[in-house]
């Protein structure tokens, strides 16, 4: 049935207003994401730049959630930035993407990081742990992650693509919540498959039962896969109909992704002048 | 910000606790509703229909060929949605039925009894792509006519339609390897009667395995939803298939009397009310024709506790409320185990609220209209008891247009068995929700009921699947999941659900004479 249900949501037809709507509110959703050995400052430099304003001013709209780099890049992108700006900085941390490293190093990373300047620390889940059964283990160094990020809000990535099971991704969410998660997110981007529409549902469910049991709402934030305007629409909807309008927000949703932006920015401008703009129209991303 | 994230080490990891729990906002306990809001609202998105005219008079389809009624009457056929009329259908009588009736026999005897089965699959296979090819105009006429949602009729009852011819097709030349050591041989002539509630998908489930097993055809669609049935009887011309194969007699519950009391009739097979049933089970006692009928139903779905509580809801949900609840199988009535009850019920009331009522043509819609104003008043009518005899009614809070025929989403909690509408077939959006303790007070309940068509049971855990199936008196349970058809799938009920099968090499017997 979770496969069934989400592909439900991708049958639901978004037109006209609608469409601008949910394009526009994708964009105030995504953090724009650069995680390569070969970043530099100045590509930090250009994805804040582009975040701030992702198009042109006529096309009202709002700046990106955030910008998401390796914690060594995070000083360069307050830098840029400031202090006060709407753009969140993101940090991934704890050994990313593969979590196997000592604690003592993560959580120094962590430490950095946040000192540094990062808004948001992404962590990723021991995976090797969460499969071995060693659950206390995850939990507690969610914690201690949690502990140490202070006032900076933590995300927490499982990496479902290496958990492969919906019981696993379930009591990950269950897990990661409890332990003190802000968002819960998919995955790294580094593994396929990333974020699946059945694999968020999931976990869009664990986070209502989160919320019935202890009134908490943690955030989601699928990473990875979504390119597409039409996806992240979906993805909308799915929230939508499965958390409500409250959860319709960048404080309690996210996109991870770096090919998404300019596809979203294509179709909002085609929805405005009715038709395609070039893709050397739209600064990369 | 920076500063802030400066000074925060050494002070938060003093008070960890204190930390985490600040850091996130607790809602109170009885503020904890999700809200589904206008806060992205989705504009009506309708399926183009003025591509696909609706001819303003539906004759006769006899011998290969529109004809007049001997009456030369006609009734009309209603839109549920807007209540306007979308075209006139004849009125058939017994004359017609007998011309009818005569034609099928003609072609039975000179032509389709003694064509070889691989050419009679040909047809099939032609009727089958032709369906495919025409499924979007088939689907919208489908949703015009008998106000399902386009959303339905698209994904399911047209993809069904095709399969079933499909899937019978690849039988025909292949019958006398289906029955090991018996020799299938057709029986003639066979009268079907059909519902309102599945029009073209009902219609295929009979003329399929009827045809591919050598027999001709006489039959009469619902009052209400005949335009699907004529568009039908176009493509067989179109396949080009023999005339008098397939006859179609439109008219009301007369007209099928006529066809139930014809001589000369073989086989019959019925798809409809219980009432009916019973009156044709003893119009038809003693005389040759054989019989199959599908009648009503009041599935029980129980839910056990270790099952995914968010997926059996989605089950739950297409259990009832697919199609309006016009659906024999629908699952009626919900058991719960105790230790779930209240979670199922939030659960419930908060996924009814995302059902979009409303314009069945609009691609969003959900829910569309109920068949004709007859089926509203049963359903308001039954409603009404539940809520005069204490049942607690729950709906969802949406606008319903204001022609049509509509009814919302509905649950009711505080239900025993001694409620009308725990023990009555509703035939609309509408569940009662009861609870249970044990395994054995589950399969008790469920089994006390007249009907036995359908049941459903969710569970993590296998053994319990195969314990409540083997105890479940329903001629089809699904487990982890409900309202799932395939054309090779067996359909039927137990008790006064009817008997004979559909779908499946079973589905075959009905339509064969087995040596």
């Amino acid at each position: 049935m979770v496969e069934e249900r989400a592909a439900s949501f991708g049958k639901r037809s978004i037109k006209g207003t609608t469409k601008l709507a949910g394009l526009k509110m994708a964009v105030s959703m995504c953090d724009l994401t650069t995680l390569e050995g070969k970043d530099t400052p100045g590509k930090v430099a250009y994805l804040c730049r582009k975040a701030l304003q992702p198009i042109e001013v006529k096309y009202d709209v709002s700046s990106c959630a955030a910008v998401c780099v390796y914690p060594n890049l995070v000083k360069y992108a307050r830098q840029f930035l400031g202090g006060l700006s709407p753009v969140k900085i993101a940090s991934v941390a704890t050994g990313f993407p593969s979590g196997q490293y000592p604690m003592r190093t993560k959580l120094e990373e962590v430490r950095r990081a946040a000192v540094d300047g990062a808004d948001e620390i992404d962590m990723v889940i021991d995976r090797g742990a969460f499969l071995a059964g060693e659950h206390a283990k995850v939990f507690d160094e969610i914690a201690a992650t949690k502990e140490i990020c202070g006032p900076a809000h933590l995300k927490v990535i499982f990496e479902t693509g290496e958990l492969v099971t919906y019981d696993n991704v379930r009591l990950a969410s269950e897990i990661a919540m409890q332990a003190g998660a802000d968002f819960i997110k998919t995955s790294t981007g580094k593994v396929s498959p990333a974020a699946t529409m059945p694999v968020t549902l999931v976990m869009l469910e664990a986070i209502r039962d989160y919320f019935f049991a202890t009134g908490i709402r943690i955030g989601m934030k699928p990473a990875g896969g979504i390119r597409t305007a039409k996806q992240a629409l979906a993805y909308l909807v799915m929230v939508k109909e499965t958390l409500g309008d409250d959860w319709l927000c960048p404080q309690l949703f996210r996109f991870g992704a770096s090919t998404l932006l300019n596809d979203v920015l294509m179709q909002i401008v085609k929805t405005v002048e009715g038709n395609y703009q070039a893709a050397d129209y739209f600064s990369l991303s | 910000m920076r500063t802030k994230a400066k000074g925060f080490s050494r002070e938060a990891s003093e008070g960890h606790a204190v930390a985490v729990i600040l850091s996130r906002p607790v809602v109170a306990l009885r503020e904890r509703r999700l809200n589904f809001g206008g806060k992205w609202n989705y504009m009506p998105a309708p399926e183009d229909s003025k591509s696909y005219p609706i001819a303003p008079r539906h004759e006769l389809f006899i011998g290969g060929k529109f004809v007049q009624p001997h009456s030369k009457q006609y009734f009309p056929s209603i839109n549920p949605a807007t209540e306007e009329k979308l075209t006139e259908i004849a009125f058939a009588e017994a004359t017609d039925v007998d011309k009818a009736v005569k034609s099928a026999r003609r072609a039975y005897q000179n032509v389709w009894s003694k064509m070889p089965g691989r050419e009679r699959g040909k047809y099939l296979y032609r009727i089958a792509r032709i369906i495919q090819e025409k499924a979007r105009e088939l689907a919208v006429l489908e949703s015009m006519d008998g106000g399902k949602p386009i959303k339905e009729s698209r994904d399911v009852d047209l993809p069904l339609v095709a399969a079933h011819f499909f899937y019978y097709a690849g039988w025909a030349d292949k019958l006398k390897y289906a029955f090991p050591g018996k020799t299938p041989e057709p029986l003639g002539v066979a009268g079907q009667i059909i519902p309102w509630n599945f029009p073209l998908l009902m219609a295929a489930w009979k003329i399929a395995p009827a045809l591919a097993c050598g027999n001709t055809v006489v039959l009469k669609p619902a009052e209400t939803t005949s335009i699907t049935a004529m568009r039908l009887a176009q493509i067989f011309l179109e396949a080009e298939l023999p005339e008098g194969v397939v006859n179609i007699v439109t008219g009301p519950g007369d007209t099928g009397a006529a066809i139930v009391n014809h001589p000369d009739i073989d086989k019959l097979a019925f798809t409809g009310s219980t009432a009916v049933g019973k009156q044709i089970a003893q119009a038809v006692a003693g005389t040759k024709k054989k019989l199959t009928l599908e009648l009503g139903g009041k599935a029980a779905n129980i839910l056990f506790e270790d099952a995914p509580i968010d997926q059996a809801i989605e089950g739950v949900i297409a259990g009832i409320y697919f199609n309006q609840g016009h659906v024999c199988c629908a699952g009626s009535r919900l058991f719960v185990q105790e230790g779930i009850y209240s979670m199922v019920v939030k659960k419930l009331r908060d996924r009814i609220q995302t059902l979009r009522v409303g314009n069945p043509l609009d691609k969003n819609t959900d829910i569309g209209a109920i068949n004709s104003n007859a089926q509203l008043r049963k359903i308001r009518d039954l409603v009404q008891s539940g809520v005069d005899e204490g049942a607690r009614l729950t709906q969802t809070q949406c606008d319903l247009p204001e022609k049509g025929y509509w009814f919302p989403p509905s649950f009711f909690t505080g239900v025993t068995h001694a409620h009308r509408v725990a023990t009555e077939e509703i035939f609309g959006p509408v569940l009662g929700v009861m609870t249970f303790r044990t395994p054995e007070e589950a399969f008790e309940r469920a089994n006390n009921t007249p009907y036995g068509l359908s049941a459903g049971v969710w569970t993590d855990k296998g053994s319990k699947i195969f314990n409540m199936v083997s105890q479940l008196r329903a001629g089809v349970v699904w487990a982890n999941s409900f309202n799932k058809f395939d054309p090779a799938s067996p359909f039927g009920g137990y008790k006064e659900s009817g008997f004979g099968r559909e779908g499946g090499l079973q589905g075959l017997a009905a339509y064969c004479r087995l040596r």
